[in-house]
């Protein structure tokens, strides 16, 4: 059905966006001074956050890696972001050549870039929507193209939950997703907590103050309030850890501390 | 850490390969901490090792290529190395390691000297390019991504500005094609904005809408609240308001509106614009004006209808303190006839005339009139003063309707009956006082009719207890509080009892024993007489085959039953009482039927066959209440009747001494008239001795009455007889 192109809420390049602050902290350039300066204010509470994001990285190309042994192929990453370097199709092809991928986010600029990166790739789109309207990501042209919901899905719901607050019922629209993926899926979660940053709390709260000023505040959850994401799918081993501490590569003792800030896990539907 | 497969000189621990491994080693655990790249450190080791091997070439090649060791530079920024802490790194670990594992080991002594010289010569060189080399892709990768991102951002733009478009130019269409009336105004009220609808809606020219300020829009039927919540919404305490409104259109005509007016407040959240939605609901507010009119009017006459009227009735009962009402219930005298007669056509015409006289009465405020249907009619006043303006109306209304009404050339002289209700508001429901005056109404109408009558509540009670005993009837039949009592008819020659009257009584559930007075003519009208009639003829004649069968002394004793009117008419009247009889046993002969005097006046030979039948078989047929009527002493021949029932009224005059000697005249003749013609007399009303001394000189032949006995059960028969006897 052909939606009214209602003008979106707007693109305004004078409020710092999470996704260009994330590109930041990769050491990229897909980003403006508002978004830098946000960024800076947020790495002098958090000087190793970088290192969080970079397991994040780490974490997704094991998790991408892990689905296409498992034999899931079809990747939907919601709160994909800026698209970087090792991204998932990039690194899904590198395993499947055949894997299909839809990113999706709700900042145009993103959006925008990531279908300049992407081109007219058959394989993989990106889909401005938000996280908080589930059946418009579902039921969306995009993914009726590149995706076969009634085959396996891996869901990625990476460094982005904890961009939704309890009051947008986090819970109920990503139910909604998992309710809509056949047997076989998989859903993968990372997401900040407070209890595991290695700074006192109320340099945490620093962190969470600057976000206020973005148009994405940052919630903390604990590890059960996060577990309660995989409700109904079975944890695959080692269950809800530390990014590092999933089916690490190499030994993870030389990681740094900041890598093991949140938690990070997958579930997969019966 | 698994040493790398490819390489052939793993066996060699001192082997170029394996120090340049082992360079690529400490180059990685250099840069790592200060990458982004979600590359495991072995990876970036892996990544590194060729470069490594480049930068070992550039160390020894006869000729120094800057070029090749700037991008190795480069290289370090395709790896995503791109905090300068990586260049910073990456320099002191080629400053400190890298002549030290790749340098040749093979020169010696001052050449060796010379050799390691050139070396380092070399290696400065080296970090020169391969900073250069860094700082230069860097510099491309860092304008390359703005440049990526100032495109995304402006492609983003773009796409915002063309779904703003796209949607201005919906929001556009909508105004435009919108089927309700769209005007925008600033807070004076000045009409910035109208759409095409709202200008067809008040008449078609835009420049009679545009420019005019919306306080020109009043209407003297405007709500007087309208204004009030404009201005609470003009000073930003009011949202929106929704009313129906009216406006004058270009030309004057009225237009009517469900006007929706909003607030619209610029992004800092101060009023700046009113919004008015008007939607047209002239014509819909017609058709309810219409539909309601028809609703509430009578379609041939035009009055109100009767549900009008019982609005109206309803406000006037329950108006305030000291307000009172009066009511005239008017019901044309005859009008059946009319209509019976003439044809409904006629009969309608005269109710229209009759109708637009009836309103001439009724013209002052706080009156109405209006037709409830039929030829039946209200006139309603309300007021302080209705006592006396009541009876007012009613006498106008009578004199309204006393000249003649020509109707298709003839000439109707209309009379009416009206009952009247008057009284305070607030002490009846309309149902009460609609009962109360038809109940009035009717005593005028049996008071002769052509007059008016005012409510009693006495003969409102009597009315209502006719009424309430009518509706109990059948259920009574059914649950048998009927019964019979017999009085004792006498034989005036030896003073012996030989039948007696079968008198049927109603034993009611609250209103104790009932005469046949209080409820024959009730059960007449409703038709209940039928199995009435018909029971108390099986229970009289089943009684007297008892009598017969039980009580052989009495000798064959007869039984009367009543005839009403209605029965005598009823096709089964022949067939059911020769059923009845032959059911019994009981010989024809011993039963009489009584039939007044009134019911067989004129009657035709098609009424008088069944009492001629029943008289033929054998059964008595007596002409009861005889001398009441027009008694028709010619038409006495040829009736079927074999017995005279001489009324009390008679007889009255008889029972004291002296006897009224008029009285005597007459009941001696009669006498002897019934008995010239061969008809026996019975005398009803026999109170004393010298009565009945004075009514057997006469030559009577059967007597009743209280000086023999009084109407009772049939045991009391047998006793009286035996105490005759005695």
């Amino acid at each position: 059905m052909e939606r009214p192109a209602w003008a979106p809420p707007g693109i305004d390049i004078s409020v710092p966006s999470v996704s260009r602050m994330y590109d930041y902290y990769l050491g990229g350039s897909h980003n403006f001074e508002v978004d830098r300066e946000a960024a800076r204010k947020v790495l002098e509470f958090m000087p190793g956050l970088p290192k969080a994001m970079q397991a994040n990285r780490a974490f997704m190309r094991r998790v991408v890696n892990f689905a296409v042994g498992r034999g899931v192929t079809q990747f939907l990453d919601i709160g994909s972001g800026i698209p970087t370097f090792g991204n998932v199709h990039e690194v899904a092809r590198n395993a499947d050549p055949d894997a299909c991928v839809v990113y999706v986010d709700h900042d145009p600029v993103a959006v925008a870039h990531g279908q300049a990166v992407l081109g007219d790739d058959p394989k993989a789109t990106v889909l401005a929507a938000d996280l908080r309207r589930p059946q418009q990501i579902l039921e969306s042209p995009e993914v009726a193209e590149v995706l076969d919901l009634n085959q396996p899905v891996a869901l990625l719901l990476l460094a982005v939950l904890h961009f939704v607050d309890d009051e947008e019922d986090p819970y109920k629209a990503v139910r909604q997703l998992r309710d809509a993926l056949p047997s076989g899926s998989l859903i993968a979660v990372t997401h900040m907590s407070y209890d595991t940053v290695p700074v006192p709390r109320e340099q945490a709260e620093g962190v969470v103050g600057v976000y206020r000023g973005t148009r994405s505040p940052l919630i903390s959850r604990s590890r059960e309030q996060i577990a309660n994401f995989f409700e109904g799918y079975e944890m695959v081993e080692p269950g809800l850890v530390s990014m590092p501490q999933w089916r690490p590569d190499s030994p993870t003792e030389q990681e740094d501390p900041y890598a093991f800030a949140g938690f990070a896990g997958v579930g997969r539907k019966a | 850490m698994a040493p790398s497969e490819v390489s052939g000189s793993a066996a060699d621990p001192d082997g170029l390969e394996d120090r340049l491994r082992r360079f690529a080693t400490i180059w990685s655990r250099a840069v790592f901490p200060v990458t982004a790249t979600s590359l495991t450190r072995v990876e970036i080791e892996q990544h590194l090792l060729p470069l490594a091997r480049q930068l070992s070439e550039s160390l020894h090649a006869h000729t120094f290529d800057a070029r090749a060791v700037q991008k190795i530079g480069g290289a370090l920024i395709d790896a995503h190395c791109t905090d300068p802490e990586a260049l910073s790194r990456t320099l002191g670990v080629i400053d400190a390691y890298l002549v030290l594992y790749c340098g040749d080991p093979g020169v010696e002594g001052r050449g060796a000297d010379q050799a390691a010289e050139d070396s380092r010569a070399r290696c400065a060189r080296l970090q020169h390019a391969l900073a250069a080399g860094y700082a230069y892709g860097l510099r491309e990768r860092t304008r390359a991504e703005q440049e990526a991102i100032a495109h995304s951002s402006l492609a983003a733009r773009n796409a915002a500005v063309s779904a703003l478009h796209a949607t201005e130019t919906r929001l556009r269409a909508v105004f435009e094609g919108a089927a309700i009336g769209i005007a925008i105004a600033d807070l004076e009220g000045n009409i910035l904005e109208v759409n095409e609808t709202l200008t067809r809606m008040f008449g078609g020219l835009e420049q009679h809408v545009r420019g005019k300020k919306v306080t020109e829009w009043s209407h003297p039927e405007d709500r007087p609240h309208v204004w009030q919540l404009y201005r609470e919404l003009v000073r930003g305490e009011r949202e929106h308001f929704r009313v129906e409104k009216p406006f004058f259109r270009n030309d004057g005509t009225v237009l009517w509106t469900n006007l929706t007016v909003s607030l619209l407040r610029d992004a800092d959240g101060r009023p700046q614009y009113q919004l008015a939605l008007l939607e047209d609901t002239t014509e819909r507010r017609l058709l309810h004006l219409r539909l309601r009119y028809e609703a509430t009017h009578d379609a041939l006459t035009g009055l109100p209808n009767r549900t009008l009227f019982f609005e109206r009735l309803e406000k006037a009962l329950s108006g305030g303190e000291g307000s009172r009402f009066g009511l005239c219930y008017l019901d044309l005298d005859g009008f059946k006839a009319v209509n019976d007669s003439l044809g409904h056509a006629t009969g309608d015409r005269l109710l229209v005339e009759v109708a637009d006289r009836l309103q001439s009465c009724a013209t002052a405020p706080g009156e109405m009139v209006a037709r409830l249907g039929g030829d039946e009619f209200v006139a309603l006043t309300t007021g302080p003063d209705t006592e006396h303006e009541v009876d007012e109306l009613a006498a106008r209304i009578l004199s309204a309707l006393a000249s003649p009404i020509r109707v298709d050339g003839r000439e109707f002289t209309v009379r009416g009956s009206i009952g009247i209700v008057e009284g305070p508001a607030g002490e009846r429901t309309t149902a009460e006082v609609l009962r109360s005056a038809d109940i009035t109404m009717y005593r005028a109408k049996s008071a002769g009719g052509n007059r008016y009558e005012t409510a009693d509540p006495e003969a409102d009670a009597r009315a209502i207890t006719r009424h309430g005993l009518t509706t109990a009837l059948p259920a009574a039949l059914e649950r048998g509080e009927f019964f019979i009592e017999y009085q004792p008819l006498v034989d005036m020659c030896d003073g012996k009892v030989h039948g007696a009257e079968a008198l049927v009584r109603w034993c009611h559930p609250q209103h104790g024993v009932l005469g046949p007075d209080q409820f024959i003519p009730l059960a007449e009208h409703t038709g209940l007489i039928i199995p009435l009639g018909r029971w108390v003829l099986q229970e009289a004649v089943r009684q007297a085959r008892y009598w017969q069968e039980h009580h052989a002394d009495l000798g064959p004793v007869r039984i009367n039953v009543n005839l009403s009117p209605t029965q005598l008419q009823h096709p089964g009247l022949v067939k059911e009482t020769v059923a009845v009889l032959e059911g019994s046993g009981l010989a024809p002969g011993s039963l009489c039927l009584e039939v007044t005097e009134s019911a067989l006046i004129g009657a035709d030979e098609g009424l008088l066959r069944p009492l001629r039948q029943l008289a033929e078989l054998g059964v008595d047929i007596a002409l009861d209440d005889f001398g009441t009527g027009y008694s028709n002493l010619a038409n006495l021949r040829r009736l079927p009747v074999s017995i005279l029932k001489l009324d009390r009224s008679f007889t009255k005059g008889m029972q004291h001494l002296p006897v009224d000697p008029v009285d005597l005249k007459i009941v001696e003749g009669i006498v002897s008239l019934a008995h010239s013609l061969e008809l026996a007399v019975t005398v009803e009303g026999v109170e004393t001795g010298a009565q009945a001394d004075q009514l057997r000189e006469l030559g009577c032949d059967t007597a009743q009455g209280w000086y023999y006995a009084r109407p009772g059960p049939p045991e009391k028969l047998h006793a009286l007889s035996l105490a005759d006897a005695v």
